[in-house]
Formats: structure tokens, C-alpha cells, sequence
């Protein structure tokens, strides 16, 4: 398979996102009353919020009047750096930064496992001892799906039958971990949707057992995301963020034509870092994530 | 943040509402909200933009305008268009009559739940008197083949796997094996694909070519963003499909994404899938659909919510309170109803208009409330839960102490149960006065209501 750098698979990746943008800043080139409106409405087809698109554009406008920008073009590149603030900065990053043990969570379908068997074959590949825990003992095969992955990667997982209590898998596996000295744990959790109130407990106290027991290196707690979702997206973020404090985000399938605009919502209204972005279906094409880089792969880099 | 949205609509339709007569403004100002609460519901941006040009046009006429009630009208033209784009209710799979087996393929992308809903489709089938079999054809997710085995182990349908290698071959395979085994559908799940990888969506075809299907359905994740529109145009124009299953309908999304199928593809909605367990496969409504892209509430949902948590037993339970009294454990009973159902929040939440009024007192119905309530009735002996008369001023303080509260709070909960109880009197009269057929009918049909809803509206002690 050709390989593509991380700024060509990611652009590749928003090609569409950029080609709607491209459609404003192309038109005319004026900036009128219609250019605003047309701005607006496009960064909420990337699904970024009407909120969020609302106060980008505001600024931006204020922007243009200050530093008489009038041309559509020359505001391309202020539109990206406008939205990369939109994200908080990063601090410690959890994949590389090792010790570490890192909890996945999210809803069914997000790609939590499939993430978890990628990150262990970049760590593997990296020489990192690796640990895979598989803490979804609820869905059919979710444990199978992750050992195929460990075998891949050449990673141990540590788990239990389907059904068993996932707190107490959490505590074998870090118990595992700390015997064999693993410099990164990973551990994959069951799905489940944030309006569930019992298994948002449930999970909570995964988490917590986790962040108890696991006194040898920092636990993170990472939300993974699926780039085609929709404003409720920020529900699921924000459900999960007052029930288990996250430490960050990994979206997910940036590689279909989804615009990814609710991790930049999430990321901006919640303050949570994005540690990684999924931008193909290869192990290579978990990237790690730079704000810039992304909002210019977004509204594309020419001038 | 998605609360806030319903309020804003209808913040501007209680300003519309307070008006006599309306200027085109007015309905400008209402088509913005509109707009947002779609765009917020993640219908996608052009559909918005055609459906509010078509909204606003029916507004304009006079009929509206110089109406008595413009504020209504207004919210009912909304809400009726969006139901008339929905479609109807058609959760009918066409099958050929000639021809055993029948085949449903299945598709959609990665993790938008089709070898769960093929499952539960399977289910259906089964409840409905078919043999279904299930084809797992998903070769490229490890394990996947297992999750469907497992799945179709717990609802008893067999589950053909085939090589495991080759998609086509096996749902060729899965075809004979029904033949031979005189299953009369087979259920094809297929691997998930993004729309614009070329060679999975080449897989696709081929297996539709090599199985012909009778239905084709796409399963569609609720919570998909504004991408949902370029995901089913791609998947329409390749696999071509008949009909869609909302998946993940059970979380808070507004599933405005389901009107954006309809407007693009004018692909019916067949299904909306409610959850993990097999039987949640439910007919889609779409005047509920949309309420709640609309985020008016789903006061259909909540009766229904109650039927499914009232049973035999409780309608029993009903009439035994009226004959005998209503004791502390059918009060501890019927908050336990409540829990099941979600909690008094989610209920409320489903009352339109409630939403709004929960924002403004939030303590109003608090969860915490009824566990020190049941903490209280946790508190008493078995006989004072029985007969609550019995319960004198030294059993109050004994009550108090044990479950952490005040003498007051149980003082207060006791005169809540004598105020229910002197209620089940009355109505004990009315039923005992009317005593015919209808008349019983009547009683019992409110006895069910109570049963499910946990106590007489408004009398409940919090």
C-alpha cells in the first residue's frame, strides 16, 4: 500500500470538508454579508455546532474589520489559525510518555478496540513492553476481536470470560502489569451509550478501581469518537467527562468524508486534548494530532 | 447544550404565542430557530435549508397569519411537514412469495450496528414464525463471525460462518445451507465500509450480485453528523438499498440524520433499533420522530414505557390496593417503577414542556429525594408497613433514627400515604357505584395507568 505522509493522508482524509470551504473562498472572493453567512453555515456542515461556527465567525469578522482584510482568500489562513485555538493545548502525551496506563472508553461502535489493537502494534513496533487488558466482557466476541489484534501486534491480553466483573479484569491486568513490568497498559473497555445510567456507574468504577490499584504509573482515561458524529457527540463527551473525569480524545474514521468538526467542538468545550487521530484503516494511519495542521488540512493551505 | 435548544424554540414560540398577529419578521425570527434546532438535531445543512423555505412558505398564507392562534399554527406546520417527510409508518419487509429462502443483506459502516441488528432482526423473524438463518458474512472485523455466533446462539437461530475468508462464498454458502436445512430467510451481514473505499464496496456488490437479496437495508447509526448525506447518496448509488434501520436509538441523539435519508434517497425508514437486547427492534414512528428531532417530548414513549414495565402482577397489585388499602410497600413498590424507567428525570424530560420547568427548579424532581423515602419505608417493621395507622410517636422516632432522617420527614411521608389512601377510597366508591362492564373497564384501564406511572398524578410524595 502507498504510504502517505501525515499531512498528505490527513488532507487526503478532510478532502471533503476542504472542498466545501474551497467553494466559499472561491466564490466572488469578496468578503460581503453573504461570505459570512455561507462561512457560518459551512463550519456547521463539519458538523462543528452552531455555537462554536457562530463565535469562530464573529471573531473573524472583527478580525477582517481590524486588519482590513476584504479579499476571501486572505482569510483563509486566519480562519485556520482562528479555529487551531479552538483546541487546548496538549500536555503529556499518554502513548508516548511511558509508564502509562490508558483506560478506553466510549460508545458502541466508536472503534475503542480497534484503536487499542493499533496503539499496541505501534508500541510493539517501538519497542515499548505492551499490555493489552480486555475489560469488555459484556459484548459477544469482544474479547476474540481483541486477541486477534494482540496477535497481530505480538501483544499479551490479559482478560476473562464473557461476563465476568470488568473492575476486577482491570485489577488482574495491572497486577500483570506491574509483575512483568509493562511500560504501557492498555485496556478496552465495553461500549456503552452515556445515557445509561447504570453502566456509567459501572464504568466509574472500572475507572476508579483502575486508578487505585494502579499506583506505578499514571492512568488516562481517553474518549474514543467516531468523526461522523453529530452534535450529540457533545452530549456523549460531556456525559462521560462528569462521570470519569478524561484525561483526552481519539477520534476515530477521519478517513471517510466526515469532517470531524465535533472533535474541535468537544475538544474546545470540554478543554480536552486530542491525542490521536485514525485517518486510515493501516496501523501507520493513527496519527498523532496537531491543531494547525488539522484546521489547515481543513480549510486548505493554498492561498 | 441540546436543552438549551428546545428552550430557544420555545422561548421564541411563547413570544410568538403572546402575540395576536404576526408579521412576516415574526415567522423569520421563528424559521431561525427552526433552523437551529434541525442543524442541532444533525439533519443535514441542505435539507434544513429546502425544509425551512417550505415551512416558511406555508406560514406566509393568510389562513396563518390571521389566525387566532398564529404561535400554533406555526409549531403544527412545522411538526406536520416533518412528519410527512418522514413517511409513513411502512416497517413491512417486502418478501418474494415464490422464492425460499428470501434474503435480507445488510450494510452500513463501520460500527453503526448491523451484526446487532442483524440479530434482532432475526429475532423478529423467529417471533413471527420464520426460520430465519444468519450468514456471517463480515470476513474483515476479527471476530466478527464469533459475535454473530454468539448472538444467534442466545436467540436460538443458527448462524452459518462458511471459510470465513471469502464474503461471497460464504453468503453463497449460507444460501444452500438454508435450502438444505429449509430455513426460509437468511440474514446477510456484511462487513462495515466507509463509502469511498473503493474495494469494499466492490465486495458489497458482489454479494448482493451473487445472492440477489429480496431487501436490502442499510443501518444507519443515529448519531451521525451532517456526513450521513454523502454516506447513504454513495451507498444508494452502489449497493443501492431498500429501506433503513436507525441504529442507537436509545441514546439522546435527535436522529435528525433520519430525515436527511428520507429527503435524499426517499429511502423509507423501516426500523429504529432501541438497544443491546434482542427484542428492541421497534416499528418506526415518524410523528415521534418528529417530536423528538424537534425535541418536543415523547409523551407516546413514556405510555409506552409504562405498559412495558406494568405486568399481570402489578394490575393484580392495583386492584388489591383498592380492596384492602394502600400499604408503605406499594408506595416503596411504585418508586422502584420509577427507577425502572429511568429515573424520575428521564420521565420528566419525555413531558413536553418539562424540560424547561426542571431547568428552572432543578431540586423539583430529584432522584435523591426517593431514595430517602425508601430509606424511611426501609426503615419500618413489616407490620407498620402493612398497617401505617399503627405508627405512633415512639415507632416515629424509631423510624427517624434508623434511616438518618427527621421525625418530621416521616411524619410528612405518613401523611402523604394517608392523603393516597383516602384517594383509593374514593375511588373504590366510584368503582363499587358504577358497577357495570364499562364502568370496570374504565377502572381497570386507570388501575394500569397507575400501576405503571407510579401513583395518582400529583400525589406522589416529592
Amino acid at each position: 500500500m502507498h504510504k502517505m505522509g501525515f499531512f498528505d493522508s490527513l488532507k487526503a482524509g478532510l478532502q471533503r470538508s476542504r472542498e466545501a470551504i474551497n467553494e466559499i473562498f472561491y466564490m466572488g472572493g469578496e468578503v460581503d454579508e453573504d461570505f459570512w453567512e455561507d462561512l457560518e453555515d459551512t463550519l456547521v456542515m463539519g458538523d462543528m455546532g452552531a455555537e462554536v461556527a457562530m463565535r469562530v465567525t464573529d471573531d473573524l469578522r472583527e478580525q477582517a474589520a481590524r486588519e482590513n482584510l476584504t479579499r476571501a482568500d486572505q482569510l483563509r489562513d486566519a480562519l485556520a489559525r482562528r479555529l487551531a485555538q479552538e483546541f487546548p493545548a496538549a500536555g503529556r502525551d499518554p502513548f508516548a510518555d511511558l509508564p502509562s496506563c490508558v483506560l478506553f472508553v466510549g460508545i458502541n461502535g466508536a472503534g475503542k478496540t480497534t484503536t487499542v489493537g493499533k496503539l499496541a502494534g505501534r508500541a510493539r513496533d517501538a519497542g515499548a513492553r505492551c499490555l493489552i487488558g480486555g475489560a469488555d466482557t459484556f459484548r459477544a466476541a469482544a474479547i476474540e476481536q481483541l486477541e486477534v489484534w494482540g496477535q497481530r501486534a505480538g501483544v499479551d491480553v490479559i482478560t476473562r470470560e464473557r461476563g465476568a466483573d470488568p473492575a476486577s479484569v482491570c485489577y488482574d491486568v495491572v497486577e500483570e502489569a506491574e509483575r512483568r513490568g509493562a511500560e504501557l497498559v492498555l485496556i478496552d473497555t465495553a461500549g456503552r451509550l452515556h445515557t445509561s445510567a447504570d453502566l456509567m456507574r459501572e464504568l466509574a468504577k472500572v475507572v476508579n478501581v483502575t486508578r487505585k490499584r494502579c499506583q506505578s504509573m499514571p492512568v488516562s482515561v481517553v474518549l474514543v469518537i467516531d468523526a461522523t458524529t453529530g452534535q450529540n457527540g457533545l452530549n456523549q463527551a460531556k456525559e462521560f467527562n462528569d462521570a470519569l473525569e478524561l484525561d483526552g480524545l481519539i477520534v476515530t474514521k477521519l478517513d471517510g468524508t466526515a469532517k470531524g468538526g465535533i472533535a474541535l467542538a468537544i475538544s474546545s468545550q470540554l478543554g480536552l486534548p486530542i491525542y490521536r487521530i485514525g485517518v486510515g484503516e493501516s496501523l501507520d494511519d493513527l496519527q498523532t494530532f496537531d491543531a494547525l495542521d488539522f484546521t489547515r488540512a481543513l480549510v486548505g493551505e493554498g492561498m | 447544550m441540546f436543552n438549551s435548544l428546545s428552550d430557544r424554540l420555545q422561548d421564541t414560540f411563547e413570544k410568538l404565542r403572546g402575540k395576536g398577529r404576526l408579521t412576516e419578521d415574526d415567522i423569520n425570527v421563528a424559521m431561525r430557530e427552526i433552523r437551529m434546532a434541525l442543524l442541532e438535531a444533525d439533519v443535514n445543512y441542505r435539507v434544513v435549508k429546502s425544509f425551512v423555505g417550505r415551512c416558511k412558505e406555508k406560514c406566509l398564507t393568510a389562513e396563518v397569519m390571521e389566525s387566532l392562534t398564529p404561535a400554533q399554527n406555526v409549531v403544527r406546520i412545522v411538526l406536520d411537514e416533518l412528519t410527512v417527510l418522514l413517511g409513513s409508518t411502512d416497517s413491512k419487509l417486502t418478501l418474494a412469495q415464490n422464492r425460499t429462502p428470501n434474503v435480507i443483506m445488510l450494510v452500513g459502516l463501520q460500527g453503526s450496528g448491523k451484526t446487532t441488528a442483524a440479530a434482532k432482526l432475526a429475532y423478529l423473524l423467529k417471533s413471527q414464525g420464520h426460520s430465519p438463518l444468519l450468514a456471517a458474512c463480515d470476513t474483515h472485523r476479527p471476530a466478527a463471525a464469533d459475535q454473530l455466533a454468539t448472538l444467534g446462539g442466545e436467540i436460538g437461530v443458527s448462524v452459518f460462518r462458511g471459510d470465513g475468508k471469502d464474503a461471497v462464498a460464504v453468503a453463497s454458502g449460507a444460501i444452500q445451507e438454508a435450502v438444505d436445512h429449509l430455513n426460509d430467510i437468511v440474514i446477510v451481514d456484511t462487513a462495515g465500509r466507509l463509502q469511498i473505499d473503493e474495494e469494499m464496496m466492490e465486495e458489497a456488490v458482489a454479494i448482493k450480485r451473487a445472492v440477489r437479496p429480496d431487501q436490502i437495508l442499510m443501518v444507519v447509526d443515529a448519531m451521525t453528523g451532517q456526513d450521513i448525506v454523502n454516506v447513504v447518496t454513495e451507498f444508494a448509488n452502489r449497493v443501492d438499498f431498500d429501506g433503513v434501520i436507525m441504529s442507537k436509538l436509545d441514546g439522546d441523539a435527535r436522529g435528525g440524520g433520519a430525515l436527511s435519508v428520507r429527503e435524499v434517497t426517499g429511502k423509507p425508514i423501516k426500523f429504529v433499533s432501541m438497544g443491546e437486547k434482542p427484542d428492541s427492534l421497534e416499528v418506526f414512528h415518524p410523528d415521534r420522530m418528529a417530536k423528538r428531532i424537534l425535541g418536543m417530548g415523547d409523551v407516546v414513549g413514556i405510555i409506552e414505557q409504562a405498559q412495558k414495565v406494568a405486568d399481570e402482577q402489578q394490575v393484580e397489585d392495583a386492584e388489591r390496593m383498592l380492596r384492602e388499602g394502600f400499604t408503605m410497600d406499594d408506595l416503596l413498590k411504585q418508586m422502584q417503577q420509577i427507577r425502572k424507567m429511568g429515573g424520575l428525570q428521564k420521565i420528566l424530560g419525555m413531558i413536553p414542556g418539562m424540560e424547561r420547568a426542571m431547568a428552572q427548579m432543578p431540586q423539583a424532581a430529584d432522584d435523591s429525594q426517593m431514595t430517602r423515602i425508601e430509606a424511611i419505608i426501609h426503615s419500618m417493621t413489616r407490620e407498620e408497613r402493612l398497617r401505617p395507622k399503627i405508627i405512633n410517636g415512639q415507632r416515629r422516632k424509631r423510624i427517624a433514627a434508623g434511616s438518618g432522617r427527621t421525625v418530621q420527614e416521616v411524619n410528612q411521608l405518613i401523611k402523604q400515604w394517608d392523603e393516597m389512601n383516602k384517594m383509593m377510597g374514593k375511588m373504590k366508591g366510584l368503582m363499587q357505584q358504577g358497577g357495570g362492564k364499562k364502568g370496570r373497564r374504565a377502572m381497570q384501564q386507570m388501575m394500569r395507568e397507575m400501576g405503571g406511572m407510579g401513583g395518582p398524578g400529583g400525589r406522589m410524595p416529592f
